[in-house]
């Protein structure tokens, strides 16, 4: 699959740029994954199947003036040829009714790169007798998805970009009755069948503490143990506009206060959006490189804002490689000093959150923020487990819980891959630990 | 800009290489859309998009596979049907359900959104002036920080062909107009919006419908006037909620809880799960007796409107809640199958390159006899919450905490003073028996969302709600931190 599509991409692109006019200059991206979906219910197959999508875009620019369109491509290269074609016409003749665009902004010096990520996908039939495996004595949801994902980049400046990384992830839950489960995932690019059985034993062992009667807390302050899955959907909040700087400089930004430096959070916050270390390509869609490592929150402070290409014409500024949506594709969280083996001791009473779910803002100028407990969530005391808990609200500020109120980060983090496949499949991810957090707010 | 293929082209080439298998069926998906936007008076560059491909699944010795390809060669569709095969034969014997089950009778039928000003008929010059207007008129004082206007139009074609003689050809034009302002002072920061609710199916004249071409001066007056407003206030009160309210509240504590699909735990690991068992239909009590709820994909204007799903089952109008009684799922044909309840034509896939599962389509609220006037009056202290901006609740759909862009006191029958950032929370399962009146049907709003997200693998599509105001009692309401 990979070589005749970067054979094909190349042709279209070298077409593309035939047929330019003079000043005419081309944006080429491509989008591309095979993919292996399996969907599981009750240990069972729900559904299972495979998609091939290959998405191309390409913004025609005279001068300032442009216009973008995107298409699928077929697989019948003159067939494709025809489409772009058809697209550059298009593309003409709506530019020739627009004004100039005052944010756009290409690279100064065309950058060329290469990733291919080496890998080892299992092949179906394996996975099935796995996860069949798995769910014969339990109560298995989830999905696995697999596959290559591709992305890549050509200019009509001759600059070339081209990621490609296969990978797997299995993201479940074993259920024990209606609500109470055990969430887990085991992602990456190299499966190991003895890593996965590991995995599955771990998220067992959990599922039988779930089994002790179900306490109901009442609504009011509690200090909580977030496992990294958790952070990591506090993180996910924050990426809603936190750190790019469209939405500080139009004052909605959940970290207004902060940047204009009325708040802080603890000294132990210090987020980076580390594409070194992550997942997904080092350019964007504009063509400029995304930097090894964005600091984006120093020691609890504002740091820095996610730019894109648009934003840093619109409001003065230096573009740091960010997408046009400005958010964070490889989250990382410093690590605390806290042992994890150490967290619920260090806790003593109080509630351990494996998941969240369902985030959103209640005051998002104030960054306080509510959502649910999900999953296998346990009342604390003397720091153990002793009892599942019925679904909590919180509803708090993310400056007191991970300001004022943070005890502490944990030295352990873990690595979470997005298992997302809106539209096709996610190449985000996130490096997070686990958090100690006293008196946070829980309303329902 | 075509794809140049024509649908009757790729069907012959399916049927070339068309399995022999217990069932097949091929859905061919093109869709068109066209993202034009004006932000801070600066035309953002138009983005085009034309998507084509195809779903086959394959139905063999109990299993069922499916494939979605854009590769729509002779080559690229046998692949894809070999594929499907091949995920038919690994699933044979490990399925949640035998697909033998589900009945596959042939349909023939079409169905065509209603289209007054075909997008196409006006310039793209003349749409990004019209944009253009509307950004201007929201920039009226210097405290407007941010400030667009936008139109998204999307046209999508759908073939369904079976073996077993189905032919279903629809066509849905669906425009999404969006208005939003920004106003800061200080360190206060207040958005109005027309929300992301006013989609329609139609053209161009959707616009004036959802109050597109009118309501900016009121937007921009309201998010100045936010600025300077008290907090909402906060206690047990009643709560009177407007439709741009009522479409998120609809949604997410009637719409996603009956979901036959969530109830038989497809969604565990991801949307969740639903409070509501299979027992409860027939004898349950969801709300008050002036609750009555419809699946209703027969409204010309709606969003989701259409004739057949993507499982090719005909779309009637159907009563899920009567007088409070819960009465029957959203769940399609194969739903119906696994889990012996009746329920309606809403397996939907958000493209070609996702299968169908159980959505809500078009989920309404059916008109009270109720002006608005008569709920302020029969209020005595409460709040009017309009325009959702926050939600949030539990993977049962139970607990809720919603929010909104703008409050207003009501006191002794009158409206009052305007309050920022009004909250609510409650549970679904007692919220509904609260419901105290109901808006007549000339205060029924035809709204929706493009974007309601489900599924593993996820898919993102358009359901509609047609909703009146109403008016609860003695809800949790508070304001901002």
């Amino acid at each position: 699959m990979l070589d005749d599509l970067r054979t094909s991409f190349e042709n279209l692109a070298a077409a593309t740029q035939s047929r330019l006019r003079g000043g005419e200059s081309f944006e080429l991206n491509l989008h591309a994954e095979d993919s292996e979906f399996v969907r599981l219910n009750r240990g069972a197959v729900r559904q299972a199947g495979s998609v091939v999508q290959r998405t191309l875009s390409l913004d025609l620019a005279e001068g300032r003036r442009h216009a973008a369109g995107t298409l699928t491509l077929s697989g019948d290269p003159a067939a494709d040829l025809e489409r772009v074609a058809a697209l550059v016409t298009e593309l003409r003749a709506q530019r020739a009714e627009l004004p100039e665009d005052p944010w756009l902004l290409a690279p100064d010096r065309p950058e060329s790169s290469e990733r291919v990520v080496a890998s080892v996908l299992p092949d179906r039939d394996e996975v099935l007798d796995r996860l069949g495996d798995a769910g014969k004595a339990r109560d298995l949801v989830g999905l696995y998805a697999s596959g290559p994902v591709v992305h890549a980049f050509a200019s009509s400046r001759g600059q070339r970009n081209w990621f490609v990384c296969p990978s797997f992830n299995l993201d479940w839950s074993f259920h024990l009755e209606a609500d109470r489960a055990v969430k887990a995932s085991y992602a990456g690019t190299r499966w190991d069948g003895t890593a996965f059985a590991d995995r599955l034993e771990r998220a067992a062992g959990e599922l039988e503490l779930l089994a002790r009667p179900t306490r109901d807390l009442p609504p009011g302050r509690y200090a909580i143990h977030l496992a990294p899955d958790a952070v990591a959907e506090l993180m996910g909040l924050l990426s809603w506009g936190g750190f790019g700087l469209r939405a500080l400089r139009t004052r909605t930004s959940p970290l207004l206060r902060m940047a204009d430096g009325n708040e802080t959070f603890h000294e132990s916050v210090t987020l980076v959006e580390d594409t070194a270390g992550g997942m997904a390509p080092d350019f964007q869609e504009q063509g400029f490189r995304r930097p090894a490592c964005v600091p984006l929150i120093e020691s609890g402070r504002y740091r820095a804002s996610l730019v894109s290409p648009r934003s840093a014409v619109e409001f003065a500024a230096e573009t740091n490689g960010a997408t046009s949506q400005e958010m964070p594709l490889s989250l990382d969280l410093a690590a605390g000093d806290v042992a994890a083996n150490d967290a619920l001791a260090r806790l003593g009473t109080g509630i351990h959150v494996s998941n969240l779910h369902y985030l959103n803002y209640s005051d998002r100028i104030r960054c306080r923020a509510t959502g649910m407990t999900r999953f296998a969530c346990f009342a604390v005391e003397g720091g153990r487990l002793v009892a599942p808990i019925g679904v909590l609200r919180f509803d708090d500020t993310l400056f007191r819980m991970l300001g004022s109120n943070l005890i502490g980060l944990t030295r352990e983090r873990e690595t979470i891959l997005d298992p997302g496949t809106y539209g096709g499949r996610s190449v985000g991810s996130m490096r997070v630990p686990g958090a100690l957090v006293d008196d946070v707010a829980f309303t329902l | 800009m075509s794809t140049g293929d024509t649908f009757n082209d790729i069907v012959r080439r399916f049927r070339d290489v068309a399995p022999a298998a217990d069932f097949w069926s091929l859905r061919v998906v093109e869709e068109r859309d066209d993202h034009l936007a004006v932000r801070r008076g600066v035309v953002q560059p138009p983005r085009t998009g034309l998507d084509l491909g195809v779903m086959v699944t394959v139905c063999a010795d109990g299993g069922t596979g499916y494939a979605g390809t854009c590769d729509v060669t002779t080559s690229g569709l046998a692949r894809a049907v070999a594929e499907a095969l091949d995920w038919a034969r690994c699933s044979a014997g490990r399925s949640v359900v035998d697909p033998r089950l589900v009945p596959r009778d042939p349909v023939r039928g079409a169905y065509a959104s209603r289209v007054t000003e075909p997008w196409e008929g006006t310039s793209l010059r003349d749409k990004v002036d019209v944009l253009r207007a509307q950004c201007e008129r929201l920039k009226c004082d210097d405290r407007i920080v941010d400030w667009s206007a936008a139109l998204w139009r999307t046209t999508t074609i759908s073939l369904l062909v079976t073996s077993t003689g189905s032919e279903i050809e629809q066509s849905f034009d669906v425009l999404l107009p969006m208005l939003s302002v920004t106003a800061a002072a200080g360190s206060e920061s207040q958005t109005r919006s027309l929300g992301d609710h006013a989609g329609r199916q139609g053209g161009l004249e959707v616009m004036a419908a959802v109050g597109f071409t009118t309501a900016a001066p009121r937007l921009a007056a309201e998010a100045l006037e936010l600025l300077s407003a008290p907090d909402c206030p906060e206690g047990t009160m009643d709560l009177l909620l407007a439709p741009d309210q009522m479409v998120l509240q609809v949604h997410e504590s009637i719409g996603h809880p009956l979901e036959l699909d969530r109830i038989l735990g497809d969604e565990r690991n991801y949307a969740g799960t639903s409070f509501v068992t299979p027992d409860m239909f027939g004898t349950y009590r969801y709300g008050s007796e002036l609750l009555n709820v419809t699946f209703d994909p027969t409204r010309a204007a709606e969003i989701a409107s259409y004739a057949y799903d993507d499982e090719g089952t005909r779309a009637e109008r159907t009563h899920l809640i009567r007088d409070g009684i819960l009465l029957r799922p959203l769940g399609g044909a194969l739903s119906q199958a696994r889990s012996g309840l009746a329920g309606v034509a809403n397996a939907r896939a958000a493209s070609w390159n996702r299968p169908p599962i159980d959505r809500m389509a078009n989920l309404n609220l059916e008109p009270g006899t109720s002006s608005l006037h008569d709920m302020i009056r029969a209020v005595e202290r409460g709040v009017y919450m309009e325009t959702n901006c926050s939600w949030s609740i539990d993977d049962s759909r139970n607990k809720f905490q919603f929010g909104c862009e703008r409050g207003r006191v009501i006191e002794n029958g009158e409206l009052k003073t305007v309050v920022k950032k009004p909250n609510y929370r409650g549970v679904s399962a007692s919220f509904w028996r609260s419901l105290a009146m109901v808006g007549a049907p000339d205060t029924v709003e035809t709204l929706g969302t493009a974007f309601c997200g489900k599924g593993e693998p996820n898919q993102v599509i358009r359901v509609g709600h047609a909703v009146p105001p109403c008016l609860f009692r003695g809800v949790e309401v508070f304001g901002g931190a």
